[in-house]
């Protein structure tokens, strides 16, 4: 770790609290629907009522003479203007060398609707309130049509056929890993585990809805969208390159305060694509805030896997082999990364913190009559370390081991980093057994039998799960990810700017939603530089202000997005060193940076950071040849990914008769690498907890399986995690830098959202005694099994 | 939400003169009211706002029991020394409705008059016998619950306010629906002077008696005498969170519990 000795209380490693909380506690902040443009109109889009159906026609006559009606599009009017289809940007190719199947999404439907929700037109008027009156009036003739919301089922010979483009409603049948070698390391197993999983469809609920201006001006024949986007230039990319058509730098995406994310605002969808398209047509900036509702229907929705897991073991509960056979729910249509997450981010997490030797995964991924399935908090990896961690549990009461026992047994040791897996994936750094102890002490494991004991006198179960999770973050290697099928580089931009007297303000291209990044990357570039942290703004989400940047998802920020920084800086102070030794009439190998100042070795001669900034500003004494001025910009394409780890214990207690699940002691022990801010990191973690406990105890996204309507479509049956569902966390770091990276750090976003549904599924099956019950865990579902376990029956 | 007036009343009497109008509705606290608008469930012509009506509020005490003001919230309910002391069950019954915002905007009328199947108020009333006044009559518990959001209420009639006799002993035991919170079993069980009561909400269409767990109840009020007694799920609510098997258990698992927090 560098040394950061300059600015102790606001340095790297140091509990900084979030400079943005103030406007956002004060309600200052600046959220897309606080925005309005002179003369804009207000967009209500007509949604499909049905499942599945063809249109066979929309008649708009009684909603254009509707009072304040400016004009209403129909997806027949898109497709007449060329309107493009809204992409998926990676291409998996599937185990017969064949690309997936991406079938057209038209941003408004024109043949077919294919989800409840799915968009048919929309009409603009100049209020919100008239725009739905009017809406209401649009007529649209819907032939129904047999829906399908279940994946599996979606995959069998009679089920309905969304797309013509893939037959069988298949987007791919993919594998990875060595087949034989599994066959052949199951054959000699001493015992087979085996479970059959469900993970559960979950439903994004960002606390802002998704929102969107656009807006043209005609002057310039340029467009700008405001956007609720968790990556302002990937929004423009690909408006401009695949769907629109609008030159690249002619297009402006702002994404100012946004509220949360999770992934959903990843992606590029109809609602946004339409208000921009819409702005040119009418001459009139176009608006649309999502109404609650809406953001159930059509915000992309998250995990919905179906899978088979077997492990095979020696006698001693080594692993041998595992073999994994997945179906995943890709939705209606291919959201924007939606083929990636249940392959490249799903099968090469299925080594999990172990030495398994031998894996297979197969995943075939369906289009089904519902919301599209894409990256949501962890994408991919919470569904990987669920499935390894339910098993590793699985195998251990099968075997009768301790948790701890089976998985010290198999964890990759620190020796053997960089480890291979045999799912793809290249380990950089880990000491696993050290988090496991670590979190061992920190949850008293050995006093959990007296806790069991006492919480039985009371009429409860007690159950103690682990959840020994791996995440591969800090997306990505651009060449690594582009022989994947990525549309794109994964790697970060960032820029640094000294002012004259001394300020300092950071461009980065990732974004920040939530995360803290105007704090963090403050306080990273105020160590760095040796500037007061007051001193230093970051700014992100203007595709006008910022360099071109990959944005905001999978923990990428501050291991690509901060490393980027870095380089940035690490060019300012090899300038700032020309200048210091020309102003103290040295050589420049004699001038050492530390903390903010320039020193001659040797001597007491310095000069400071802002001495440096004024001299470049106002070269009047100046080497010869240099540039003025102190800006500087660095991109980072990362060499590898990020490998955060950890270990999470979740103790629960049941109540057998009620049903009813109380988690009552959470520890967690993650190793993020090096550390920027600590405070910000722990309420990263806490907030991936609080949302892998939801999907563990409350959160399920239901379509009814005939009708396909959506069932959990508000908060009154979609159960959101409260306050008083969740216990306090203990949470404790270990520190193994990532050797990789300047910085040494992993990321910290998604771990909790990974480790905690495993860790609590295995408390709660523990509490139980069976080896398997799906999520989410609810009153009900418990009760069913204590009631046939009172019955005396098998469970 | 649909466009339409908005009133506020200044006595019973302008209320009552609003109401002829026809398609007009009463707004209390708007707990349930305003959510239906905003989901355009409804388009009333008319909105007439109680809010104003000083008559309508407030809790007075006597020796035999409490009265309460139809447009009292539920937080004024729960925060009553009167109500703590001669029925701590009621008091605890209204701490526990929603959340803050809803127990500050949300009244007992707007509740009963509305009778959500789901709602803990309609178990409370029918549990402690309690009567209901309105502008023109009083109604017993027993006669005024008619089922899925039904009551005994003329379309003109306005509740103003509720006499909740004290009882010997009292208690309420909730099971709230995971998402929602409203109750997916309530349970309120009552000893009083007109015999032992057993009110259960959530569970059915609309607010029952288990006059099984009363009998028990009456020769011997401990949560045992309940704990065999089984609730037939025919007829009961079921949905997502709790089928008619789940709320039939829990119809017994909570009044056991209420009886256990009787005082």
């Amino acid at each position: 770790m560098p040394d950061s000795s300059a600015t102790p209380h606001t340095g790297i490693g140091a509990a900084v609290k979030r400079v943005e909380d103030y406007r956002f506690l004060t309600g200052r902040g600046r959220y897309v629907d606080d925005m309005n443009r002179p003369g804009q109109l207000y967009a209500c889009f007509v949604r499909s009522p049905h499942a599945h159906a063809k249109i066979r026609s929309v008649n708009t006559k009684m909603a254009a003479k509707m009072p304040g009606v400016a004009a209403i599009y129909t997806g027949a009017d898109l497709a007449a203007e060329k309107v493009g289809s809204l992409i998926c940007g990676w291409t998996v190719t599937d185990k017969h060398g064949q690309p997936h199947k991406s079938p057209p999404h038209p941003p408004l439907a024109h043949d077919k609707v294919r989800y409840v929700g799915d968009h048919v037109a929309v009409v603009l008027a100049e209020s919100a309130l008239a725009a739905k009156e009017a809406a209401e009036k649009v007529e649209v003739a819907y032939e129904e049509l047999p829906a399908i919301v279940d994946p599996a089922a979606a995959l069998a010979s009679k089920a309905p056929q969304l797309h013509s483009e893939a037959p069988g409603n298949l987007c791919y049948d993919w594998e990875l890993g060595d087949k034989a070698a599994v066959e052949a390391a199951f054959k000699n197993a001493h015992h087979v585990t085996r479970l059959d999983l469900i993970n559960n469809r979950l439903i994004p609920n960002a606390m802002e809805p998704r929102a969107a201006i656009g807006e043209y001006d005609a002057g310039s024949d340029s467009y700008t969208v405001y956007s609720t986007s968790q990556n302002p230039h990937v929004l423009r990319l690909i408006l401009s390159a695949f769907v629109l058509g609008i030159p690249e730098h002619k297009l402006r995406v702002v994404a100012p305060d946004v509220g949360g994310g999770f992934g959903s605002k990843i992606f590029c969808y109809a609602e946004e694509t339409v208000c921009l398209w819409a702005s040119k047509k009418t001459n009139r900036p176009v608006k649309w805030t999502a109404e609650r509702s809406e953001s159930f229907l059509s915000d992309a929705h998250g995990r919905d896997h179906v899978t088979h897991a077997e492990v095979a073991m020696d006698k001693n509960g080594k692993f041998l082999a595992m073999r994994i056979e997945t179906v995943a729910n890709l939705g209606a249509y291919l959201s924007t990364f939606a083929s990636c997450v249940p392959t490249y981010l799903y099968g090469t997490l299925l080594a999990g913190q172990y030495t398994t030797p031998a894996i297979h995964v197969n995943v075939k991924a369906s289009f089904t009559n519902t919301a599209p399935v894409d990256a949501y908090r962890g994408a991919g990896r919470p569904e990987a370390t669920y499935v390894v961690e339910r098993l590793v549990e699985a195998a251990a009461r099968e075997m009768k081991l301790d948790p701890a026992e089976i998985r010290r047994r198999n964890f990759v040791q620190p020796d053997q980093f960089p480890y291979q897996t045999p799912v793809a994936l290249v380990y950089d750094s880990g000491n696993y057994e050290h988090s496991l102890n670590a979190a061992l002490k920190l949850a008293d494991y050995a006093g959990f039998a007296k806790r069991k004991a006492e919480a039985a006198q009371r009429g409860k179960r007690r159950g103690i799960g682990f959840s020994a999770y791996i995440e591969a973050c800090g997306l990505a290697p651009s060449a690594v990810v582009g022989s994947l099928g990525a549309g794109v580089g994964l790697w970060e931009s960032g820029l640094i700017r000294f002012n004259p007297t001394g300020s300092v303000t950071v461009f980065t291209g990732t974004h920040s939603h939530g995360q803290g990044h105007e704090t963090t990357f403050a306080q990273l570039v105020s160590d760095r530089l040796g500037v007061p942290m007051d001193k230093v703004e970051v700014v992100h989400g203007d595709t006008n202000r910022i360099p071109f940047g990959m944005g905001t998802y999978g923990s990428r920020s501050i291991a690509v997005g901060g490393s980027a920084l870095q380089v940035a800086a690490d060019k300012i102070i090899a300038k700032g060193k020309k200048i210091a030794a020309h102003l103290m009439e040295a050589a420049e190998q004699d001038i050492h940076y530390q903390n903010g100042i320039f020193k001659v070795a040797g001597t007491d001669k310095s000069k400071t950071m802002g001495e440096i900034a004024f001299a470049a500003y106002v070269p009047h004494n100046y080497p010869a040849g240099l540039e003025p001025g102190l800006e500087e910009s660095g991109f980072y394409d990362p060499p590898n990914f990020t490998f955060p780890s950890g270990v999470h214990i979740a103790e629960v207690e049941l109540d057998p008769e009620s049903g009813e699940v109380e988690v009552v002691k959470w520890t967690a022990v993650d190793d993020f690498g090096n550390v920027i801010n600590p405070m910000i990191v722990e309420g990263q973690v806490h907030g991936g907890i609080a949302q892998g406990i939801g999907q563990a105890l409350l959160e399920h996204g239901v379509y009814d399986k005939d009708t396909g309507q959506l069932v959990t479509g508000s908060y009154m049956d979609y159960t959101m995690p409260r306050a008083d569902d969740l216990p306090s966390f203990t949470v404790g770091l270990t520190h193994t830098p990532c050797p990789h990276n300047p910085l040494g750090v992993k990321g910290c976003g998604e771990a909790g959202a990974i480790a905690a549904p495993a860790a609590l599924m295995n408390a709660i099956t523990d509490a139980l005694g069976v080896l398997h019950m799906d999520m989410p865990a609810t009153p009900e579902r418990v009760w069913q099994i204590t009631r046939r376990q009172a019955a005396g029956l098998a469970s | 939400m649909y466009n339409f007036h908005y009133q506020r009343a200044q006595s019973i009497g302008d209320a009552e003169a609003a109401l002829k109008a026809g398609n007009v509705k009463l707004l209390a606290g708007g707990m349930t009211l305003i959510p239906v608008l905003k989901q355009r469930l409804a388009s009333p012509d008319a909105l007439v706002d109680l809010a104003g009506l000083k008559d309508l509020k407030g809790i007075v005490s006597d020796g035999s029991g409490v009265t309460i003001g139809a447009m009292t919230p539920h937080a004024v309910v729960a925060a009553s020394a009167d109500v703590r002391n001669a029925i701590p069950a009621l008091a605890a019954l209204a701490e526990s409705i929603g959340d803050p915002q809803v127990r500050n905007r949300g009244t007992l009328g707007g509740s009963l008059a509305n009778n959500d199947p789901a709602a803990d108020y309609p178990a409370a009333v029918l549990g402690l016998n309690a009567v209901i006044h309105t502008n023109r009559r009083q109604i017993k518990a027993d006669d005024y619950f008619k089922g899925l959001f039904e009551t005994a209420l003329a379309e003109d009639e306005i509740i103003t306010k509720v006499s909740f006799p004290k009882p010997q002993k009292a208690g309420y035991a909730k099971f709230a629906h995971p998402a929602s919170r409203y109750a997916m079993v309530g349970v309120f069980v009552a000893q009083t002077a007109s015999g032992m009561r057993v009110a259960v909400t959530g569970a059915a269409p609309g607010v029952f008696r288990q006059k099984d767990m009363e009998k028990a109840l009456t020769t011997n009020f401990s949560p045992d005498a309940v704990a065999a007694i089984q609730q037939s799920p025919q007829g009961l609510n079921s949905d997502l969170h709790g089928s008619a098997d789940y709320r039939a258990h829990l119809v017994t698992v909570m009044a056991k519990r209420a009886v256990a927090a009787a005082r």
